[in-house]
């Protein structure tokens, strides 16, 4: 087994951990953590794979401001442990063989032949990580690169209104 | 090297597991959290496609998938907090009618 | 005895290198950890007119041991109804993630001479090439150990105090990233051997640091400023303490944690001044270029300059103290530093201390960088009274994120025309 292997099955196995761990935990505290621990194990698996901007941008932006807001939120609304709620019969017998119905559809579209794919257009992977990202960003894909700043700046707006105190009329 | 459909077998794995969390989960902020789980097993599809074919236009991508998932992130928690302000309860289930 | 040899010839040398750099940067760090709580508390209190510590060793030197044993043997108080994994897990999270940032901090520029079993052995942990993206990321998911203990200690201070702090590491967060795009753009790089590589012109000396640089880029004044100041933030030190004060929240986050836990936050917060201060260094300063041009052969004797008098100070310290026990050690210490400092100066004449003076240039430029920064940071203690939650908040979103990223604007503009023309 090679050192890239094992550490593959590594991270994968912490990843499929915590998303367990996400669905099993009673307290939104713990899933939350348990979030965190997938994300982090996705970058590790980036770092694998190459591709070093994207790892330390999922850790830096997912791990360390989105699951900031969700602890924040389930900080301050005070979250609590889950109800116990009774499932209908159908969720309770079918739920199981149904998910792995879905997650096995899935993995068998993915890994179908992908050569059908053509490997014309795009940039090759010859510069480093971040450069050839970046001229990337700036060159073919300046148009979405702009748009996602002002959704961004409509995201902050939004929140900005949904979350201020109501006006005492 | 790790075949590529290694981790696309992973990324299924963790999809299948965000979709049933979202489903089987009462608490609307876990459910939002499911979501996220969803979009990273897309990002790692993503990633590794973009290791195999050998260009750069899969990490560009994910790194749009990741900005517009914080954009999502911050306006849908905004709503969940007016919205559990408003039922006083986090219980999907309470926010069944569109009466309070 | 053979199969040992060809395992570590190969790759499993490398981890044991690793392993044994590891553990010796850990336990250098711990000891500086330690003497800095010292040097802190003799500072501040000479800035106070007072002595600071003075009975437990000759100068108060052994104050950090009596801490550290005080700390083990304290009881250890679990309050009631708190989540105990999210409890236990937030002081160990702070911990290694502080620790784990000292990983990529790159010490000296040569490796050593010699190697071991075919490695080379260099003076960091690793070296990749998103070094300071790593550092980042450190930083970034460094604001759970805050919130997390506030939110587990199940009482209300803390929880106002983790809240207040993470709020206001994650604001410090954007202005602490934009203001270092500045050094980016001048160092096309992000590892951080390169961006001390770039800031080294033999001719110049200190004018090619980044802050005073003039044949590079744009001096980044500004940028140095501003990372200060949110790094001091970003760390929770005063002036931005609120959150932690003792006469506002009782201790903020960290109330209800006692002994080794509350050691575990207190080695973090200086582990991380320790690395934001390097972090000062490298960037802006130079790392380990020396501030006088190469060309000036003579400066290299500069720590023997700086070695002999102290070492020399100690010893007459040492043979009039009070007690006998610093009667003893103090004369040791001092003829110990004078010793090293004679060795070094001795290169002059013999050729293999030669060798060892030019090897530790590298070293001993950067962690005196790394001193003064702690002393600033010590100062700002001592000195000035900590600022209100709404200024201090006011100052992150409303004066250091615009200045930043006029910062990288201005920068900018100046490095295309400088490659433009």
């Amino acid at each position: 087994m090679s050192p890239a292997l094992f550490v593959f099955f590594l991270l994968a196995a912490l990843a499929v951990i915590g998303a367990l761990s996400l669905i099993l935990q009673k307290h939104p505290i713990h899933s939350a953590l348990s979030l965190i621990v997938v994300m982090v194990s996705l970058a590790g698996l980036y770092l694998l794979l190459g591709a070093e901007f994207v790892a330390a941008v999922q850790i830096i932006v997912y791990g360390g401001a989105i699951m900031v807001l969700f602890v924040f939120v389930i900080m301050l609304l005070n979250a609590s442990a889950e109800e116990h709620t009774d499932f209908s019969k159908l969720a309770k017998f079918g739920g199981l063989p149904l998910a792995l119905a879905l997650t096995g559809l899935l993995a068998a579209a993915m890994i179908h032949d992908g050569g059908s794919v053509s490997n014309s257009g795009g940039t090759d992977i010859t510069l480093a990580s971040t450069s050839g990202i970046s001229m990337m960003l700036f060159s073919t894909f300046v148009y979405p690169f702009e748009l996602t700043s002002f959704l961004i700046l409509v995201a902050i707006m939004g929140a900005l209104v949904l979350a201020q105190r109501e006006k005492k009329t | 090297m790790v075949p590529t459909q290694y981790y696309l077998i992973l990324s299924a794995i963790l999809f299948g597991l965000g979709a049933v969390a979202f489903v089987v989960k009462r608490n609307i902020i876990t459910i939002f959290m499911s979501i996220e789980l969803m979009l990273n097993a897309v990002n790692l599809a993503f990633v590794a496609f973009s290791q195999a074919k050998g260009k750069l236009d899969g990490q560009v991508f994910v790194l749009f998938v990741i900005v517009v998932a914080a954009a999502e992130a911050a306006v849908g928690l905004g709503i969940i907090i007016l919205t559990a302000r408003n039922r006083r309860s986090l219980n999907i289930e309470r926010v069944d009618l569109l009466k309070l | 005895m053979n199969s040992v040899t060809t395992f570590l010839t190969q790759d499993g040398g490398f981890w044991v290198l690793t392993l044994v750099k590891i553990a010796l940067l850990l336990f250098i760090v711990l000891t500086v950890n330690a003497y800095l709580t010292w040097f802190e508390r003799k500072v501040v209190a000479l800035m106070q007119s007072r002595v600071g510590p003075h009975r437990v060793g000759p100068h108060g030197l052994l104050q950090p041991a009596a801490d550290g044993l005080k700390f083990l043997f304290k009881e250890d108080v679990m309050p009631g109804g708190v989540d105990k994994f999210v409890y236990l897990l937030a002081p160990f999270l702070a911990l290694t993630l502080a620790l784990a940032s000292l990983a990529v901090i790159p010490f000296g520029p040569n490796p050593l001479p010699f190697r071991f079993f075919g490695h080379q052995i260099d003076l960091f942990i690793t070296n990749p090439s998103i070094g300071l993206l790593v550092l980042f990321s450190i930083t970034a998911l460094g604001v759970y150990g805050v919130a997390l203990a506030g939110w587990a200690s199940n009482s209300k201070y803390p929880l106002l105090g983790g809240l207040r702090s993470s709020a206001q590491m994650v604001s410090y967060e954007l202005s602490m990233t934009m203001s270092v795009v500045g050094v980016l753009l001048m160092a096309n790089s992000f590892s951080l051997t390169d961006i001390i590589s770039q800031q080294d012109s033999s001719k110049y000396g200190l004018l090619s640091w980044n802050t005073f640089t003039f044949h590079g880029g744009f001096p980044q004044v500004v940028g140095f400023l501003c990372f200060f100041i949110s790094a001091i933030a970003e760390t929770n030190r005063v002036p931005f303490d609120l959150p932690e004060a003792e006469s506002e929240l009782v201790a903020g986050f960290h109330t209800e944690y006692s002994s080794f836990k509350f050691a575990m936050f207190f080695i973090a917060e200086y582990t991380s001044m320790i690395t934001v201060s390097s972090l000062c260094a490298i960037l802006f300063f130079g790392g380990w270029n020396s501030p006088f041009p190469a060309t000036w052969t003579f400066t290299h004797y500069i720590p023997s300059l700086i070695l002999i008098p102290s070492g020399l100070w100690v010893l007459f310290d040492g043979l009039k103290y009070e007690t006998i026990f610093g009667k003893l050690v103090l004369p040791v210490v001092g003829t110990v530093i004078a010793g090293i400092g004679a060795l070094l100066l001795a290169g002059i004449w013999i050729a293999p201390l030669h060798d060892v003076n030019e090897y530790i240039q590298g070293p001993f430029w950067l962690l005196s960088k790394i001193l003064s920064f702690l002393f600033f940071y010590v100062w700002a203690r001592g000195t000035l009274p900590r600022f209100r939650y709404d200024q201090l908040m006011n100052i992150g979103w409303k004066l250091l994120l615009p200045v930043s990223i006029a910062n990288v604007i201005v920068t900018a503009a100046f490095v295309l025309f400088r490659s433009a023309s």
